[in-house]
């Protein structure tokens, strides 16, 4: 039978085969896990069907605890049912993984198994989750490649049927999930083949049925429960059996054979490796290298690893073995070793007829760790040692407790015939689109096998890719990053001064290089590293002017279809016609459905690209004086010298383990020290057309825009170019206004430009904020910068009278938009979307409340620009103060919220009773004003700080408990302020139930949901935020439900502070709603409309939106205070007019909505309807509850 | 009454036309076009620009974003097809085709030589009983001469007039050196109609926000004068069919483009307004008005007022301008002297 090659990843994979045996498929988005859930939905969608010729029902769930609930029940009820997940996903199903065990229920779960958060969280690959549900009593099936993903989610699907056991189908999230491969489809008859009809019928038998009533789910007693248990012995006994037979018929059929155990290498050898999951394809490429030059070594691959077939394991085993190394891709801590390591313990201790071999166990890839050849050498050269080092770990330096192995980092089995090539990209040229096209274009086109692997950036913004290409005549098996490249493409010049992108050239490789300057002018623009490396490693040098190719040919910035071409004219893969040919068709495959136009453009940029690409003569010797610079500057703190600039420099692998923390606490304040430089223009102030309104500096979503009122004398050490100007507050005249933009640290977002409503009379084009080129103002704007910093900050309140007792009246309140543009932002430079519709609202935030704000923040976009590391955006004033900030989970956030609530509740009363009790050595003046402080404003709040001061003094060297206690509990006597921070998908879905639960516990938290309605940080998934009519994933045909109305749930407590808000239609409103819910004495819940890129707009109109979202009815603007009824008001106030233009200017505007009207226009319109009529019902209510007529 | 009359070979019932407007953009108001009284109805425009900008918008919002970071990698998901380009305008024109009784016009306005010549084959392929270019370049390039913008408008008839077998109208704009001329050399190039005037929607100031706006303004019964004027000058000189589109609210004005020489009237801004209903209003009083003069038909009056037929042609020239301009002057209402 003739099966097709096809280039997938392993998600692709995993779902192609889940979805073609499955009927019911309950999903929830999870990285790495969400794309197997998104290609479910989308072929259900389009009424794909599995090997039954039905559709399967794909259903969205709140969260994977749901998702595995209602797996449940599908399974209790008949139906073939499966799910995807990873991580903390898979956690959340764990109560449920036992139940569907113990109930011997057939069913396969995929796994692209990921991290567990633990000092910090991490999106990579390794073992951490599957191995904290291995005691859940489910078969354990590892996969180490795309094929065997592709191989082993049908013979575990097989398998569950025949054995009753459910499955986890096992592979590394990231290196598996997400690589691309050459691999061999299987035919549906290949999968029919293998499921067993009768026993599909059985599992659909044993479904529940009030035809045939049964129970399950009793609650047992001591009498029985322990019998009951040992029932399943036989189940698991009888598994390794049937999947190896299963294993069998499906060699028997495909010509693929796999064992339980596959053991490759030496039949003598002496030292074997033992492990499971992508890591073992380095390894077997290893021994096979090794054995070529003698050696006696081997693999043992771990396939079927619960249940754990020993005898199969030790018969597997060559009986040569002395030395193992069990490696072990999670860490277990406070165990006598790890799971795998154990197993393989209690096998050999268990079954080896001989005396025992050494066993040694081993940590390697946590967290995606490169796993590679050298490390491997590494471990086969520990295991001829007379004593190998056990409970090692490999790949990293620990310098703490010296676990690691040493090893030889040149030692490399890349082999010669393979085109190993590395493209540095940036996000939004599409790099890594056109590569994948070009895997494609390889793997299906040619005999060729091909791999692609892609590494992305910690920051959303300005994001930096690096693509990993092999092809080769061979099945490649190399599940490393190329650390060998024979080609380079840098597809942005600017890379070559902040990163060393040849450090992986090989010798005579070709680099290609996107220039501005040509082939005669290029050299003299490199820096002296890269020379040295083009003369040192003999490199041939190619460029083209990508961009102006682009810009001819009607490409904008994506210079990716060039960049392809001439990947595929200098590297010879193809004939270069046939290369030409073969791009095009790819790109009416990729492009053809948005249309002639876009295809056109791209066939144009191909046949543009030739005649610009030139080859450069390498000059003999390095002429360059441009330096690489450093990547933090000198006076940064020690730590984000030693340890951040690491970092930032893309060299973090090499930190020891003494360099970090030991319990992931992190020092806040770090983008600071991150100049990124990625905006092409940059806003420039014009001081005499400006209005000093402030609305640039509030929505500027990076912090990059600020104001100063300052003493006029101050201005006599700033920089010439410093600009300044007389303040319009008329109580300040005497003193200078500076706005000044960090154009260093700004993403080029235009919001403030747009928003700006001050136009020049002369030329209504230019505004008090115009774009300009960033790197002419580069030096001197750095410079004004550093002098603006230096300024002291307008102060929050007047400074205390003379006589000292009282703070006098603050001389200006913050209330106003004007006047909150001069308080400092403790939220800055975030690595979030350029145009971010989230970040001005937390900015905001912390420049009201930051300095005493502690924040519980959501998994999710804010808890990754928010603490993504190498740098993080919450900062400190030069007082230190600033906003403490932790993320737990994703849906538990209220929960750890209300967790630092209750603490300063308790701890502030602990605190008031030993203030009462040492009240005699206090003073009553200071013990009365300690305990009947007014914290409510700045003044408030510093007075207070001082009075703990006082008491501190008071305190130290006190050695009554009483007094020591104090002293260690002073600071929760000046107020602090509570923020619980999420998405959309934490508020409406995974985190509802404990939102709703911390609102009814009345307690004072402020809850700040940034409703960007879709869950933006896993790429668009619908959540029940997600509004009627909009497309997003997991509503690919429109979402046919209405959005969930959260604020008016929390209104219906009555005693809940809520607010709806939009910066972009009314700053004053939101303004006042983030102060009142601050001011309120019980929960509050602001829900901020947060436009964002999944909207698919221009994010530069993103306030507009805001705008026309309100305007249209979709968002309307209320308050709800529950302090109004106390004086007789209605506590529920609208504060926007009814809806005035129609919902479609306001929708139309985004790809979310318009898709469908391009898709299924019959859909659009019905659902438009819908919509529409939806608003006006709502508006009806809310006016009503607002006493105005409708 | 006999309100027939022929329009770029279409026998039609009346001169009652739709013009391109939002009216003919669903089969549903299509419909109610035809159940008014219309006798035959232009679509709205299939503006090429239009489509290949949805195209790369789609392709560009699409393309934003992804590939950039690890946990998003696009946002959307593959709807799998798109109804971009021509296809809803198409099937548009195939199902009015197949549920009306009468002409359907496509109408087009291109951007590339490709693009005219690929849609108004398209739109004879769909049905369409024939075709109204919606052509017009604003002439804003400095370094382009009037000959050189003439000579495109002309390779466009002629372009579509090689690649389609529908007749084919123009609707033109007045802004010509020589309008008489560059009617007659449309002709030659194979124009079977020509449509006055094409209306440009003229951009306004906000003097709020300092914002050059877009500005749209119904027409009213007085703009009918210009194309009324350059219809009774060319009817009987260039060899083609002419329709007036701009400016007809009342059957008066109806009367006067017959008169003029018009084969048919077009209507848009008074059925935005005032309904579609108007049209049948318009043609009872088109028919209590020839009643009453005893007129058989519409093809008796067509062309009686026209330049050739006038007792004082010298009427139409510039000579008249001057009388207009004193007439100015003894009007007490207006504004210039006050």
């Amino acid at each position: 039978m003739h099966r097709p090659m096809v280039t997938i990843d392993g998600n692709e994979a995993a779902a192609h085969v889940a979805y073609r045996t499955n009927e019911v498929i309950a999903i929830y988005p999870i990285t790495p896990s969400s794309p197997m859930g998104e290609w479910a939905d989308q072929w259900s969608a389009t009424r794909a069907t599995n090997i039954w010729g039905t559709t399967p029902l794909v259903q969205e769930m709140q969260s994977e605890g749901g998702a595995v609930g209602t797996v449940h029940g599908a399974l209790q009820t008949g139906a073939l049912t499966t799910t995807f997940t990873a991580s903390q996903g898979l956690l959340l199903m764990i109560p449920n993984m036992y139940k569907i065990a113990g109930e011997l229920t057939s069913t396969v779960f995929h796994i692209a198994a990921r991290s567990l958060a633990a000092q910090g969280l991490s999106i990579f690959g390794d073992h951490s989750d599957v191995m904290a549900a291995r005691s859940a009593g489910w078969a354990m099936l590892f996969a180490n490649s795309v094929q065997e993903v592709l191989d082993f989610a049908l013979i575990a699907q097989a398998s569950t049927l025949e054995s009753r056991l459910p499955f986890l189908h096992v592979f590394d999230g990231f290196r598996t999930s997400h690589e691309v491969m050459k691999i061999e489809m299987l035919h549906d008859d290949d999968i029919r083949h293998m499921i067993d009809e009768e026993l599909v019928r059985a599992h659909r038998a044993r479904g529940l049925t009030p035809d045939h009533p049964v129970m399950r789910g009793t609650a047992q007693n001591p009498d029985t429960y322990f019998q009951s248990r040992e029932t399943v012995n036989p189940y698991y006994h009888a598994t390794p059996g049937i999947v190896q037979a299963l294993m069998d018929r499906f060699a028997a059929r495909v010509g693929r054979q796999y064992h339980l155990f596959d053991y490759v290498g030496a039949p003598d050898a002496e030292r074997v490796i033992v492990l499971m999951g992508s890591g073992a394809e380095a390894v077997e490429e290893t021994v096979a290298h090794l054995l070529s030059t003698g050696e006696r070594v081997g693999v043992l691959k771990v396939r079927l690893y619960r249940p754990f077939a020993v005898e199969h394991f030790l018969a597997a085993l060559p009986t040569t073995t002395r030395t193992i190394a069990v490696l072990d891709r999670t860490k277990e801590p406070g165990a006598s070793g790890e799971p795998l390591y154990q197993d393989v313990l209690t096998a050999l201790v268990e079954g080896w007829p001989g005396p025992l071999p050494k066993v040694i166990g081993g940590r390697y890839g946590l967290s995606s760790k490169e796993f590679t050849p050298a490390m491997v050498k590494g471990i086969f050269d520990e295991l001829a040692a007379p004593s190998p080092k056990n409970h090692f770990t490999i790949g990293i330096v620990d310098d703490v407790t010296h676990s690691h192995l040493r090893y030889d980092p040149a030692f490399s089995v890349e082999p010669p015939e393979v085109v190993r090539a590395m493209f540095w990209g940036l996000g939004s040229d599409g790099t890594v689109g056109a590569n994948k096209n070009s895997i494609k274009i390889i793997g299906e086109e040619t005999d060729h096998f091909a791999q692609g692997y892609f590494v992305y950036d910690s920051k959303k913004s300005g994001a930096r890719t690096i693509s990993h290409l092999r092809f080769g005549p061979a099945p490649i098996r190399s599940t490393y990053l190329i650390d060998r490249a024979n080609f380079v493409a840098v597809h942005q010049f600017g890379f070559l001064e902040r990163y060393d992108v040849l450090a992986n050239a090989e010798p005579g490789a070709t680099l290609l290089l996107n220039s501005t300057h040509g082939p005669a002018e290029v050299w003299d623009h490199l820096p002296r590293l890269v020379q040295g490396k083009i003369l040192e490693k003999r490199l041939r040098l190619h460029v083209i002017d990508a961009l102006d190719v682009a810009r001819q040919t009607g490409m904008g910035g994506r210079i990716n279809t060039i960049m392809q071409t001439c990947f595929f004219a200098i590297s010879g893969v193809l004939p270069r016609d046939e290369a030409i040919a073969q791009i095009k068709h790819a790109i009416a495959k990729t492009y053809g459905k948005r249309g002639e136009a876009v295809v056109q453009k791209n066939y144009d940029a191909v046949d543009a690209t030739l005649a610009n690409l030139h080859e450069v003569t390498i000059p003999a010797a390095i002429s360059s004086t441009l330096e690489m610079p450093p990547a933090v500057p000198a006076d940064a703190p020690a730590f984000v010298q030693e340890v951040t600039a690491m970092m930032i420099a893309g060299r973090g692998d090499e930190l020891p383990v003494s360099a970090l923390p030991v319990d992931g606490t992190y020092p806040t304040g770090t983008t600071r020290w991150e100049k990124r430089n990625i905006a092409l223009e940059v806003p420039v102030w014009d001081a005499e057309v400006c209005i000093q309104c402030g609305k640039c500096v509030l929505v500027c979503p990076h912090a990059v825009i600020r104001s100063k009122v300052y003493d006029n004398v101050l201005l006599a050490k700033a920089p010439a170019t410093f600009r300044s100007t007389v303040p319009r507050w008329k109580e300040l005249a005497e003193q200078r206004y500076t706005l000044q933009v960090a154009v260093e640290d700004c993403t080029g977002c235009t919001l403030c430009v747009e928003i700006c409503p001050a136009k020049n009379k002369s030329q209504v084009g230019r505004k008090a904020i115009n774009m300009e080129a960033q790197l002419p103002l580069r030096d001197t704007e750095r410079a004004n910068w550093d002098f603006f910093l230096e300024i002291p900050e307008f102060p929050r309140y007047a400074p205390p009278t003379s006589d000292g007792e009282a703070a006098a009246p603050a001389a200006m309140r913050f209330t106003n938009v004007k006047n909150v543009q001069l308080l400092e932002p403790l939220f800055e430079f975030s690595g979030a979307c350029a145009g971010c519709g989230e970040t001005p609202y937390l900015k905001l935030v912390s420049q009201l409340y930051g300095d005493h704000a502690i924040i519980a923040n959501a998994t999710g976009c804010s808890s990754i620009y928010g603490g993504n590391l190498p740098t993080t955006p919450w900062t400190t004033n030069k007082a230190g103060r600033g906003p403490a900030w932790s993320n737990s989970l994703f849906e538990d956030n209220a929960e750890f919220g209300l967790g630092m609530r209750l603490t300063l509740d308790k701890q502030v009363e602990y605190a008031r009773e030993l203030v009462r009790h040492l009240a005699p050595a206090l003073g009553a003046e200071l013990t009365d004003a300690l305990l009947t402080a007014d914290q409510d404003d700045d003044a408030g709040l510093e007075a207070q700080r001082q009075r703990v001061l006082q008491l501190r003094a008071l305190l130290a060297g006190h050695t009554d408990p009483a007094a020591r206690d104090l002293h260690s509990l002073a600071d929760v006597l000046t107020r602090k302020s509570v923020w619980i921070v999420g998405g959309d998908g934490w508020a409406y879905d995974i985190g509802f139930g404990g939102l709703d639960h911390v609102m009814a516990s009345g307690r004072n938290i402020n809850i700040l949901v940034l409703d960007t309605e879709v869950y933006s940080n896993t790429g668009g998934q619908a959540s029940k935020s997600t509004p009627l009519g909009a497309v997003a994933k997991f509503a690919s045909g429109g979402k046919p439900m209405g959005k969930k109305d959260l604020g008016l749930m929390a209104i219906n407590y009555g005693h809940v502070y809520v607010a709806q808000i939009a910066m972009g239609a009314d700053d004053a409103q939101t303004l006042r709603a983030i102060r009142e819910a601050e001011a309120y004495d019980g929960p509050s819940l602001v829900i901020a409309y947060s436009h964002c890129i999944a909207h698919g707009i221009n994010m530069a109109k993103g306030l507009d939106q805001q705008r026309l979202a309100v305007e249209s009815g979709h968002w309307p603007l209320y308050r709800h205070d529950p302090r109004r009824v106390a004086t007789g008001e209605n506590p529920f106030q609208l504060d926007c007019k009814a809806p005035r233009i129609p919902l479609k200017q306001y929708i139309y505007n985004e790809t979310r909505y318009r898709m469908l009207v391009q898709s299924n226009p019959e859909a659009a319109a019905e659902l438009l309807e819908h919509a529409q009529a939806a608003v006006h019902a709502r508006w009806a209510r809310y006016a009503a509850m607002a006493g105005q007529g409708a | 009454m006999d309100l027939s009359t022929t329009y770029l070979g279409l026998a039609l019932r009346t001169p009652l036309v739709a013009s391109a407007s939002p009216l003919s953009m669903s089969l549903g108001s299509l419909r109610s076009l035809e159940d008014a009284g219309a006798s035959a109805i232009v679509m709205h425009s299939l503006f090429e620009e239009q489509i290949h900008q949805e195209m790369h918008q789609l392709d560009h919002y699409l393309n934003y974003g992804v590939n950039s970071f690890a946990e998003a990698l696009d946002y959307f998901p593959d709807l799998g097809h798109y109804n971009l380009g021509s296809d809803a305008y198409l099937q548009l024109i195939s199902a009015a085709k197949a549920s009306l009784h009468v002409p359907i016009i496509g109408s087009l306005n291109g951007v590339s030589h490709g693009g005219w010549t690929s849609h108004a084959r398209k739109i004879q392929e769909a049905g369409a009983d024939a075709l109204e270019l919606n052509v017009y370049y604003v002439a804003a390039d400095v370094d382009v001469t009037g000959a050189a913008v003439e000579q495109m408008y002309l390779d466009v008839i002629r372009a579509v007039k090689e690649c389609v077998t529908i007749p084919v109208a123009v609707k033109m704009n007045p802004y010509f050196g020589s309008m008489a001329n560059m009617a007659r050399q449309m002709a030659a190039a194979g124009a079977d109609a020509l449509v006055l005037f094409n209306r440009f929607y003229q951009p306004d100031f906000d003097l709020e926000r300092l914002d050059v706006v877009p500005h749209l303004v119904l027409s009213t019964s007085h703009e009918l004068r210009l194309p009324l004027r350059w219809v009774a000058m060319l009817h009987g000189r260039v060899p083609v069919d002419f329709a007036i589109t701009t400016g007809v609210h009342t059957h008066e004005d109806v009367l006067k483009g017959m008169m003029a020489g018009a084969k048919v009237t077009m209507m848009a801004s008074e059925l935005l307004r005032n309904g579609v209903e108007r049209i049948g209003q318009i043609e009872a009083e088109l028919v209590r008005w020839m009643t009453e003069r005893e007129y058989d038909s519409i093809r008796q009056m067509q062309g009686s007022m026209s330049q050739l037929h006038v007792a004082d042609p010298a009427a139409f020239e510039r000579a008249n301008y001057m009388k207009v301009l004193q007439s100015w002057q003894q009007d007490p209402t207006s504004v210039l002297l006050r």
